[in-house]
Formats: structure tokens, sequence, C-alpha cells
């Protein structure tokens, strides 16, 4: 039973499926340790940009104000995909490489532990 | 023959119990048809035992006079310019958030005790509904007439209906009663006359009516006053529908024990408002968050579920996360509000040196620990004139809608992550409360309306987000939203004070 309901057989309208974002998707992108950023941020964003693009263009936009975001080696970084380790490739698409629809992407910086040293 | 003057208890009777028939043409089923579709078995109605004996000639003469007394505090409170005997203007923005947030919710309870009113095979239950139902729909009003004095005075009141069915925090108290309301009357009991009513009540009213009370505002706590002995009821009411269906049939038990998990989580992440509201938002503070989530939920909380035992009711398997957030809710939610204020009705600030030292004393294992330096920071770019605004939108929990700023309390500057799979989509959650909630009733849930998502479909009347919050939301940018210094509500309140602001003070010296 998904849902209990008054008749059977009851379906809910799903309201975020991919095409309802315009030819987007949704990917949610976290800092770990870093709250200054005080929850991971959501973005509509085309299927095929590659992942390093991303990184060139988009993240200073949206993590650009933290003071250690210009110290970051981004080789160093460590990266999870939905809950599970993974390794970027810069050139390849979102969904080239497995990032679908509600994805999470978190990167932890090793070394860089947030403003005063308190996870900020 | 003139009439026989009718007993209390005849007339009890006569205006409760009797006012059932028998079906002797339609089928009871069709006349009560949410009755069995939950699962919860009812063998007898008759077990029903009254939780309060009220009638309804009694009702209106006891309201009548309570709301004349409470009306005329409210006219003396204006005529007296109260609005101008508050702690100080930052408190105001605690009313703004009871109006646009709590207020409603007013509303929807009386929309949903209505509809169980209606739809309860006994006529016992039905009846106490229904007065739960006029209680609720004269709370709104009471708070509308109480709160709507502010208005005249501060920013951010104007459009808190508007405001509640649309802006994005506002669907964090919206979606936790449109996800009562919308199952079945016996869950909406158990989620709001139990959960909500019963075991968390203490913790919505008694902050926002003792914080009212610590900080001058005399028309808040009037009404608080003046609810308490409708509350009183609806604590009864709440314990007598646990205990009615526990007792009328073993099956019930699992599927009770499922509610009281569910609806304890969704209550705990709805009253993070309140945590925020006690130990950020009151300029003269009563209590810690912790302090009253100690007192009222793990003190008195452990004593029903100790009676609750004998059931087989146990505590809710989330109330050790919860337990363990006490030391960090405030601070996490504060940061959310404080994040995302240009997108808010209401003002946040940086706590001052005073403020932040009592959180320190009250909050020793974490405060200076994890919070302390973000607010440093925080403080240290307002005074170099760049406060921090964070101009991306947030990902939410698809459950409670929070953006996610919770942590893992076994790691507290670790983001708690759950996801979910379903019919090949992915759904992400703040919490395991939230993802269990979710996998239950998938169906339920994949309809939450997330408002970033909104936003970013383009169902919110435009791409960018000041279009949303001036055109969608109704907002009046520059004067409701922003950080509380600078602010027109400071402006007007030093006015009044003849206070100079720092700066002023500076220039002269």
């Amino acid at each position: 039973m998904a849902v209990a309901a008054i008749t059977d057989d009851y379906t809910g309208e799903r309201l975020d499926r991919v095409e309802n974002f315009h030819g987007n998707q949704i990917v949610y992108f976290g800092w770990d340790h870093h709250l200054l950023f005080c929850a991971p941020f959501a973005l509509p964003l085309p299927p095929d940009m590659p992942l390093g693009a991303l990184i060139e263009e988009t993240f200073p936009g949206i993590f650009g104000q933290h003071p250690e975001f210009k110290d970051i080696n981004w080789n160093e970084a460590v990266w999870h995909l939905n809950g599970e380790p993974f390794e970027p490739k810069m050139d390849v698409s979102l969904t080239g490489q497995g990032i679908d629809h509600k994805s999470i992407i978190r990167f932890a910086t090793p070394g860089l532990d947030g403003i005063g040293g308190t996870g900020t | 023959m003139s009439a026989k003057r009718l007993t209390l208890k005849e007339k009890y009777r006569l205006l409760t119990r009797d006012l059932d028939w028998d079906y002797s043409y339609a089928d009871r089923k069709e006349a009560f048809p949410y009755e069995e579709f939950e699962g919860i078995k009812i063998t007898d109605w008759d077990k029903w035992e009254d939780p309060f004996r009220l009638t309804m000639d009694a009702y209106w003469k006891y309201q009548a006079e309570k709301e004349k007394k409470l009306y005329a505090i409210f006219d003396a409170f204006a005529q007296n310019n109260g609005q101008q005997n508050v702690t100080d203007a930052r408190y105001v923005n605690a009313v703004k958030l009871f109006l646009t947030g709590v207020s409603p919710l007013e509303y929807q309870a009386y929309s949903g005790f209505a509809h169980v009113g209606r739809q309860f095979g006994g006529v016992g239950a039905r009846v106490a509904c229904q007065m739960q139902s006029l209680d609720e729909l004269r709370h709104v009003q009471t708070q509308i007439h109480a709160m709507s004095h502010y208005n005249k005075f501060f920013d951010g009141f104007q459009e808190f209906t508007h405001m509640h069915d649309r802006v994005w925090y506002l669907s964090v108290p919206k979606s936790f009663f449109d996800d009562a309301r919308s199952a079945g009357p016996f869950e909406y009991m158990v989620a709001i006359g139990f959960s909500f009513e019963y075991v968390l009540t203490n913790l919505l009213f008694v902050p926002f009516m003792s914080g009212a009370a610590y900080n001058g505002d005399m028309a808040t706590v009037t009404f608080g006053f003046s609810a308490q002995s409708d509350e009183a009821r609806h604590m009864t009411l709440g314990l007598e529908i646990i205990k009615f269906l526990l007792e009328q049939h073993p099956d019930n038990v699992p599927i009770v024990q499922r509610w009281i998990n569910k609806w304890f989580w969704r209550g705990t992440r709805v009253l993070a408002l309140v945590a925020m509201m006690m130990d950020y938002m009151l300029p003269n503070k009563v209590m810690s968050w912790q302090e009253a989530w100690e007192v009222y939920f793990e003190e008195a909380g452990e004593a029903l579920f100790k009676d609750l035992a004998r059931y087989g009711i146990e505590m809710p398997p989330y109330a050790e996360t919860a337990i363990r957030e006490k030391e960090h809710l405030s601070h996490q939610v504060w940061s959310i509000f404080y994040n995302y204020t240009h997108a808010a009705a209401f003002h946040t600030w940086m706590p001052d040196d005073k403020e932040m030292d009592w959180l320190s004393e009250k909050y020793p294992n974490t405060f200076d620990k994890y919070y302390r330096k973000r607010f440093e920071y925080w403080r240290e770019l307002e005074a170099r004139g760049e406060r921090y605004y964070n101009p991306t939108l947030p990902m939410l929990c698809q459950t409670c809608q929070i953006p996610m700023g919770f942590t893992e309390m076994d790691d507290p500057t670790m983001i708690s992550y759950r996801q979910s799979t379903y019919q090949d989509e992915r759904y992400n959650f703040c919490s395991d409360g939230c993802k269990d909630i979710f996998d239950h009733e998938p169906e339920k849930y994949v309809q939450s309306w997330l408002p970033v998502h909104q936003i970013y479909q383009g169902n919110c009347g435009g791409a960018d987000v000041e279009t949303v919050l001036k055109d969608y939301y109704r907002m009046n940018l520059g004067t409701d939203n922003l950080d509380y210094h600078g602010s027109p509500d400071e402006a007007r309140w030093k006015e009044w004070h003849n206070l100079q602001s720092a700066e002023d003070l500076q220039k002269a010296s």
C-alpha cells in the first residue's frame, strides 16, 4: 500500500518530474563541513553540461563567498555522488557519469576546515 | 403547563448523545464513508467517554464572556500605544512569525475538526470535535485581531494569508497541516488531537505566550490566557482518542504507534521554528529551547509514554535523535533564516555580545564549539558593510520541506542526507524520520509542492528571485525583508524612543 486512501489504486501527481524543468534537471551541491552555507544548493542544469564547466563557471557564483574557496585544490577534493564515493570526470556531461535528476554531489576539501576551524 | 426545567444531566444528554439517530433506510457505512479505509477497527462507539461535559448553550455563554474581556484588553492595548512598550522592535518579528506561520494553522485545524466532527460514526466524538472546531475558528479570529494592531506600525504583516500559501518557509507549517487534513479521520486525530495538541502543544504555546509576557506584549499574553481553557479541553480530547482507539481493538495498536512516530517527528520539525524564536528572537529570554524541551518533552513526555506502555505503545524511535538535536536545533535554523532573510517577511540579526554569552552559557556543549565562530564571522562581514546573504536557492527535504540545514548528531558539521528511490525517481530527506514517512506512503509525498522546485519550474511568476518575492509572495522588498539593522522597523522604533543609531553616536563623538 503506497498510501492510505479512500479509493483503490490512488496515485499522486509527481510534481518534480524532470520533464517539468524545461530541459534542465535538478542537481544538489554540498561542500562538506562548510556551514557558512546553511544547506546544500539546488540548481537547474542542462543534463549535457560537462562537470568541469560547472565547477569553473557556476561554483564561483555559489561557493565563492567563502574565504576558503580560492584555496581549494580541486585535485585533492573528495567527491560523493548520492552517498557513494565518486571520481568526477571534468570533460564528461552530468548524465554521462551518472549524475541524474535530483542527484546529490558532495565534495570535501581536506585541510580546509572552515572559518575558525569549526566547520563553517 | 409551563415547560419543565431540565436538569443539567438531561440537558447534556439531549444536546450531545441524543443528537444521533438510528438509520432506518440508509446504509450507515454510506453515511460515514471514511471510517474504515485506514484499517482502524471500532467495535463499539458507545465506549467513547466524553472528555469534557459542555453543552452548546453553555459554550456560547462562556466564550462570549471571555471574549468580551479579551477585546476590552485589545482596545486598551491600542489606546495606550502598547506597540511602543514591547522590549524592542526585534520582538515584533516573533509576532510576525506567529501570524504568518501559526495562526493559519488554527484555521486549518478548524476545517480539519469540522471534517472529522462530521465523519466519525460515534456521536460523542462528533460533538467533541465540532466544539474544538469552533474553538479553532475563534482562535484564528482573536489572534488576527490581537496582532492587527501591530500591522499599523510594523512591516511584514499585511499579506499573511496570501503568504501562508506561497512563501518557502511557510510551506513547512502549511504542508504539515495539509498532510494531516488529507489523511483519514483517525490519523488526523492522532496527528493533531494527540501528537500536536497533547504531546507538543506546550512547546508551541508556552514559548510564544510567555515570550510575549517577558517582552511586554500584553495583547498576545491576554489571548494566550483566554485560549487556555480551550486548550485544556483539546488536550483531554487528544488523550481520549488515543485511549479509545487502543482499547477498541488490538489491531489498532501498530497503526496508532506508526502515526505517533510520524506525527511526533513532523511536529518536532515544525517546532524548529519555535526553537529559533525562543533563543534568538526574544530580546528578553524566557528559557532556552533546550530547557523548554527538557521540561515539556523529556519530563512530561516520559510520564505520558510510561502511562501508554500498558497498551503496548512505545516512545517514538526518533525521540532519541530529537533529544540530541536540542543542543543544535535553534542555531541551525537561525542560520537558515539568516542566510535567506532577503527572502523572508521578517527580519533577522546577529546576537549581540551579551546574547552570545547567554547562548554560550545555555549551550555549553555546542555553542562555542560549533556556532560562535560562524556568527562572529557574519558580524564581521556586517560591520564591513557586507552583510551576508545567500543568493542561491537551497535544497529542501521532500517531507518536512525545510532547507537541508540539519546535521548528523554524530558529526554536527556534516549535513544529514537521506535518499530514497521510488519508481525510478530520487527523493531526498533531512532525516530518518522524514525518509521513513515518505517510504511508507510515497504516493502522498511525491506531490510535495517544494517551493524551490516550483520556482525553477517557472510556476511562481518569474525566473529571478526578486520577481518571485515581489509579485508572487507579495513582499515589500527593502521593508519586510533583510536584516533588522537598517530596517524601517528599527528606524521607527528609534524615533519613538529618541534613540540614536550606533552610527549617529559615533559621529557625534
